[in-house]
């Protein structure tokens, strides 16, 4: 007589149970993306007449969008800008060191890679000051770089502001971005760089390519996975990273990060703040759907 | 096994051809050498088959003429010229490697491409639709190598080394995963194609028969050396050792005690019956031998009847097991000084089968025989299964 009952009921729990394994996901995401996410958006269509004290109305003022990008497009512009070179820099260096750690390294492969996870052990904050010191006006690093020229070149880039200084020009946020993001672009560069078959490579020198030809026919085109998780894991945060450009730099190398965040703690203009922080995604986004595509790779990592 | 080439061994190319020649050919990895100066020359031109077990070099050798892997001494060349440290990619060498090692980011016709692109040959195109309609595999131009069986992958592997007609093609047991039918025809094809274009193949495999069928040399490997080296039928029929003798084919090996030279033969006396053994087929003469004899060469007739053959009449075996294989009967014949023998005899339909127990008598034609030096193992080469 159970056996309806029996054979059914097993049925709708399995189908119960999926649900109950999404919902701590679910439940996660609600508290930490939706609703951030949309009081971000309604802050970005608060009445600027507002302000912290006396509250602000959400009244559907899409003008914020275009007096913050009328007021800051310089500061935006400048921080994809520093974003991208710092991205191609890690790209490069990032490159060259994960290939010798994946295929050249041999025994001292997990030395190596603990090197590259170590600065993570210490606060971002304090090796972004340490630079400072590093990078300081009578340091042995730019009595070095002048000494090489390297600042005249650097200055007649426009990478920095006068001919003798490395900090607080844009040379100083960019290696900083530089080196905070690089381990971001090692990773990623590595898995993929790793789980490429010798024998492909191999195979690719018996069928006449030489090595940099095969490198260029085989194992760039197995580790474009890394390449494109690396970049958008450096990208995205250093274009809107503050950090680097306040320690590092001066005021004509704020970045959209510094606006936003003046915005929001110094000036108390949520609207403005909020308006840019989600012209900010929205561009990023849009760069990062465009790039995946180019990159024609569905799978990523 | 169309023509038979002079033993290779030891005579130097005459000049202005391709042979590829390995002299004293040695690798050696930390703790292992896995191959022991190796001799060979493989004539331009010819079908040559490596065979060996499981781990006895003959990648490591194919490795070390493709350039992959540097020997450890001796040299390599192809005709005049050396190559022992050539890269790779400079040689006029292609390989079908074991594995397929096939490119999984690009599809079979750019997979086929490949080599062809690389070295900037015009109508690119052509040859590769021309290669995929010879391994069967036009309509699967566009998949990627993941979406492939096996057996497919080992075929777009197959054409993407033959395609740029080396001088040597390596073949590192290129049909290990086809079915029979699949590997019979390409074995064919394969055969085909060498003689057409005159390439140089160097065909590694485990199945002795692929060897047998295809191959105008064979060299019989074993831990790092050649055991032996000539034509198919040479092989078989004059096996040099025991290993031989037991990996080509199965062999009786019945213990004697040598009693010398006479004439053009060697005398050896076995289990009380005298055997001579013409010399080019005796491979020692004094002391203790084997005297070899392949099944399918032994007589074998009812306790009594006549036995159409020359040599000494051995009696007083009986049979321990019959097996009918269709063709032909394989029986086990316990002989009195305890040892069994194989005997495959065809079924000719002139008698009747022998059943278990019967006493039976047998004997071979001498020239048949062969007699190895019995400080080898006579079970060496015998495949465990
Ligand atoms: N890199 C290496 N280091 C140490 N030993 C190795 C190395 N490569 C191969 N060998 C050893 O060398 C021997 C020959 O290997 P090889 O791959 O040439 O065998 P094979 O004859 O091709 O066998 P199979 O028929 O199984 O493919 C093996 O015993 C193997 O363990
Ligand atoms: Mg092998």
């Amino acid at each position: 007589m159970a056996t309806l009952d029996d054979v059914a009921s097993p049925k709708a729990k399995r189908k119960l149970t999926g649900y109950w394994l999404i919902l701590p996901g679910a439940l996660w995401l609600g508290a930490f993306f939706v609703i951030p996410f949309y009081s971000l958006i309604s802050a970005s269509l608060f009445n600027p007449k507002g302000s912290p004290l006396t509250g602000y109305n959400m009244s559907w003022h899409f003008h914020n969008f275009v007096s913050a990008i009328d007021q800051y497009h310089a500061e935006i512009i400048r921080s994809l800008v520093y974003a991208g070179i710092a991205t191609l820099t890690c790209l490069v260096v990032g490159y060259v060191l994960a290939y010798a750690i994946a295929f050249k390294a041999g025994r001292w492969q997990n030395l190596m890679l603990v090197m590259v996870i170590a600065p993570f052990f210490t606060s971002f904050l304090l090796r972004t000051l340490s630079w400072k010191l590093i990078l300081s006006d009578d340091g042995k690093v730019v009595s070095f770089a002048n000494w090489i020229h390297l600042t005249n070149v650097l200055h007649w880039v426009h990478l920095t502001s006068t001919d003798d200084r490395l900090l607080a020009t844009p040379f100083a946020v960019i290696a900083g971005l530089t080196y905070n993001f690089l381990p971001f672009m090692v990773l990623p560069l590595y898995a993929s760089l790793e789980k490429i078959d010798i024998r492909l490579i191999e195979a690719s020198s018996d069928l006449y390519a030489s090595p940099i030809r095969g490198f260029a026919k085989v194992t760039f085109p197995l580790s474009l996975p890394g390449v494109v998780a690396g970049t958008l894991l450096t990208f995205i945060p250093a274009a809107g990273d503050y950090i680097n450009a306040t320690l590092l730099g001066d005021p004509n190398t704020r970045m959209v990060g510094n606006v936003i965040q003046g915005l929001f703690t110094t000036q108390g203009d949520f609207a403005n703040a909020g308006a840019l922080s989600v012209i900010l995604m929205v561009i990023i986004v849009g760069m990062v759907l465009v790039y995946v595509r180019t990159a024609g790779t569905e799978e990523l990592v | 096994m169309s023509q038979v080439h002079e033993a290779p061994a030891g005579v130097s190319a005459p000049s202005g051809s391709r042979d590829l020649i390995l002299k004293q050919l040695t690798k050696e990895y930390a703790t292992f050498t896995a191959v022991k100066s190796l001799d060979l020359v493989v004539p331009q031109g010819s079908f040559f088959a490596l065979l060996g077990p499981s781990g006895c070099g003959k990648t490591t050798t194919l490795r070390m003429v493709a350039g992959l892997e540097t020997p450890t001494s001796g040299t390599i060349h192809l005709g005049e010229t050396e190559v022992t440290y050539d890269k790779p990619y400079r040689r006029p060498v292609n390989t079908v490697f074991q594995n397929y090692a096939l490119f999984p980011h690009l599809n079979i016709s750019k997979n086929v491409a490949f080599g062809l692109e690389r070295r900037g040959v015009i109508d690119v195109k052509r040859q590769v639709a021309e290669m995929l309609e010879l391994v069967e595999l036009t309509s699967q131009a566009n998949k990627k190598p993941a979406q492939m069986s096996g057996g497919q992958q080992q075929r777009v592997a197959l054409a993407r080394a033959l395609i740029n007609k080396p001088e040597v093609l390596l073949l590192d047991e290129p049909l290990g995963a086809l079915d029979l039918k699949l590997r019979r025809g390409m074995q064919l094809e394969l055969k085909r194609i060498q003689t057409e274009v005159g390439l140089t193949f160097v065909h590694v495999t485990h199945d002795q028969e692929e060897a047998m069928t295809m191959a105008d040399t064979i060299a019989v490997m074993n831990q790092g050396v050649i055991e032996q080296m000539g034509a198919p039928n040479e092989l078989y029929e004059n096996p040099k050792t025991t290993f031989v003798a037991n990996f080509l084919g199965q062999s009786n090996l019945i213990g004697g005690e040598i009693e010398g030279r006479d004439g053009d033969h060697v005398k050896v006396r076995v289990q009380g019956a005298l055997a001579s053994i013409p010399t080019d087929r005796a491979h020692s003469e004094s002391g203790k031998g084997w005297l070899g004899i392949r099944p399918e060469k032994v007589l074998i007739a009812e306790t009594g009847q006549p036995i159409d053959a020359p040599g000494d009449v051995i009696t007083g075996g009986y049979i321990t097991d019959v097996s009918f294989v269709g063709v032909s009967t394989q029986y086990m014949v316990k002989m009195p000084w305890g040892q069994e023998l194989m005997v495959f005899e065809q079924n000719t339909g002139a008698r009747r089968m022998l059943p278990v127990g019967t006493k039976v008598d047998i004997s071979w034609r001498p020239e048949y025989a062969f007699l190895l030096d019995a400080s080898q193992d006579a079970k060496a080469g015998i495949e465990e299964e």
